[in-house]
């Protein structure tokens, strides 16, 4: 067997295999439309310090429609709010800040969900029944109210909204996961490992958690867009991230009163949260379109 | 089936009684807290102590929680902080004014997200499919708040068709229910239509349709008679227990649009830290929650054919 042949039956590793990954997108139009809505708000999240904005935070000229000229020469492209901050500038640092904040509370929320659900699906029993009953107990509140108590309690911090999330959706995440180990725990591979002596650590983390990746991928999108729903909607509550940082959310709840004569204000960031939120939704649609086909 | 609805009832009992534990813990360990929070800021140590020694705080933490969990059982709830009046005069108002709004949006939302995804799921992968299930996440991904702040700048700022706000300060109004219940079934539908379509598709394509139709059974009867039956079953379950995605909603809608129900009330409770309202709207809302799984669990075995009890 010469090394051409067995660089083919191979499965790509690392960069390869992610590239690999991207080809296969391809198939899907709705997948990659959403991943270019969601990229847009990456990359302009990732490049804002250098583009040529106002400073988010800096009061100009009140109410200027949208396309309007600034004093400068410049132009608000998006008109500016009540303060005269201009919008198009906080609505980008304010993609950056829901972006950041999204993806490491969803994060931490995949971090114990997953363990939850690896851990009470292959081990079983009394671990199954405890660790079910809690996220049982977590799942039978109204995700909002459990929102509200965690928020209401320890007082609206960053860090307390990555824990109310995680409260809110690792019960979820970990259902997923036990019905997918609880599937593949029967598998051959499982009990060879088991045969070989393979401590249940190992087994859960080497065999058992790749295997399960596909599912997760679709879920993990379409978790993320309704943590950047939650986390601009507890910014519209009022209990969001502390100002005076851009916050979609509450960029709506302060300019709602103020809609009738200058409705720009609103409307701009329910558009930019709209809009990321439908990227994501989108590529987990196409992503499950495709694991489906194959 | 007995045996089933008995062990779902004992498993409902034990969440309620974990969940008030739980809440009664995280809002009244800390007595003098609870104390300052009643007398306000500005009372000294002395004056707390008073109250407390007054109102039972003084005895034991588990039958403090016993006491406040069997009156909570009999509907009350204790007086209001922020309002001064007992909790349950305020609560089942509110309550009502929810559950008209709750009624609007499931009369709608139902037959609507019903016949669209079996409009779909008829003919899989057509054009017709292919738009409703577009249509259904685009409006899946537009947030409450958003879709909120979109309709009332086309509905009210532009067209000047509706009012802004529902507070409802000249008595009821049908007006303005409209466009909160507008807001939560563009925000609802989606789901319900998507989940129905599945099911659809999933019988469309089982053998005993195939039958129907090779028999030469005009294609009407067989979607009316045969196909539908079952897979509406699907659907049933996932429509009760939108009640619990509902009570989420409607607090981002009743604050958007100032309407009095329950959601709103929860949300002023908590940002002015007055805990009998909070703890009582959130055993109501657990209790709903629930007692809608609950209800959809026993359905879905009632209503599935393929499961018999002996």
């Amino acid at each position: 067997m010469n090394t051409n042949d067995h660089s083919m039956s191979q499965p790509a590793r690392g960069f390869a295999r992610f590239v690999q990954s991207i080809a296969l997108l391809k198939e899907s139009p709705i997948a990659i439309f959403g991943l270019a809505l969601v990229m847009l708000w990456v990359i302009l999240a990732l490049i804002a310090p250098l583009l040529p904005l106002f400073d988010p935070n800096t009061p100009l000229e009140p109410f200027k429609k949208p396309f309007s000229d600034a004093k400068d020469g410049a132009t608000y492209w998006l008109g500016t709010d009540h303060k005269g901050r201009d919008m198009l500038s906080r609505v980008i640092f304010g993609a950056q800040l829901v972006l950041i904040w999204a993806t490491f509370a969803t994060a931490v929320a995949y971090f114990f969900g997953v363990i939850m659900g690896v851990v009470a699906g292959y081990m079983g029993g009394w671990w199954d029944d405890a660790i079910s009953f809690v996220s049982n107990v977590l799942l039978s509140f109204p995700v909002m109210v459990l929102y509200i108590i965690i928020i209401t309690y320890l007082g609206s911090t960053g860090f307390n909204i990555v824990l109310a999330v995680t409260f809110a959706s690792a019960p979820g995440i970990m259902r997923i996961v036990r019905g997918l180990v609880l599937d593949l725990k029967t598998r051959d591979y499982i009990f060879a490992a088991q045969t070989r002596g393979e401590s249940p650590l190992y087994i859960m983390l080497v065999e058992l958690l790749p295997n399960a990746r596909g599912p997760l991928i679709v879920d993990a999108c379409l978790r993320l867009g309704y943590t950047t729903i939650t986390i601009a909607m507890l910014g519209y509550l009022g209990l969001g991230l502390p100002p005076p940082d851009p916050d979609w959310g509450k960029m709506i709840a302060e300019t709602q009163p103020l809609g009738s004569f200058a409705g720009h204000m609103a409307v701009v960031p329910a558009l930019a949260i709209s809009s990321l939120v439908l990227g994501f939704n989108l590529l987990a649609d196409g992503l499950r379109e495709i694991s489906l086909r194959d | 089936m007995l045996l089933l609805v008995g062990k779902r009832l004992i498993s409902m009992a034990l969440i309620m009684a974990v969940v008030s534990f739980i809440l009664f813990m995280v809002f009244e360990t800390d007595k003098l807290g609870v104390a300052g929070k009643v007398l306000g800021p500005y009372s000294s140590t002395e004056q707390r102590e008073i109250w407390l020694e007054k109102n039972g705080y003084n005895e034991p933490f588990v039958f403090r929680y016993f006491d406040w969990a069997g009156n909570a059982l009999t509907g009350d709830f204790g007086d209001s902080i922020q309002l001064k009046v007992p909790v349950s005069e305020v609560l089942w108002p509110r309550l009502g004014y929810t559950a008209i709004l709750a009624g609007v949006v499931f009369a709608v939302m139902i037959p609507l997200s019903l016949t669209l995804g079996v409009l779909a799921g008829l003919k899989e992968a057509s054009l017709r499919d292919r738009s409703i299930t577009v249509i259904s996440v685009l409006t899946t991904s537009v947030p409450e708040f958003a879709s909120a702040t979109l309709l009332t700048a086309i509905f009210v700022f532009w067209l000047g068709w509706l009012p802004g706000t529902s507070a409802m300060t000249g008595g009821f109004s049908w007006l303005e229910i409209i466009l909160p219940a507008a807001v939560l079934v563009l925000y609802g539908f989606g789901y319900i239509t998507r989940m129905t379509r599945a099911s659809m598709a999933e019988v469309m394509t089982s053998q005993y349709i195939r039958t129907a139709i090779l028999k030469g059974l005009p294609y009407r009867r067989v979607v009316l008679r045969h196909a539908l039956r079952n897979a509406l079953i699907a659907p049933f379950t996932i429509i009760v227990l939108q009640l619990n995605w509902l009570l989420s909603g409607v607090i981002v809608v009743e604050v958007f649009f100032s309407y009095k129900g329950f959601g709103k009330l929860l949300l002023d409770a908590s940002l002015f830290g007055d805990i009998y309202m909070i703890e009582a709207c959130t055993l109501i809302a657990v209790f709903v929650a629930v007692l809608s799984q609950l209800i959809s669990d026993v359905g879905y075995t009632l209503l599935n054919p393929r499961i018999r009890f002996d």
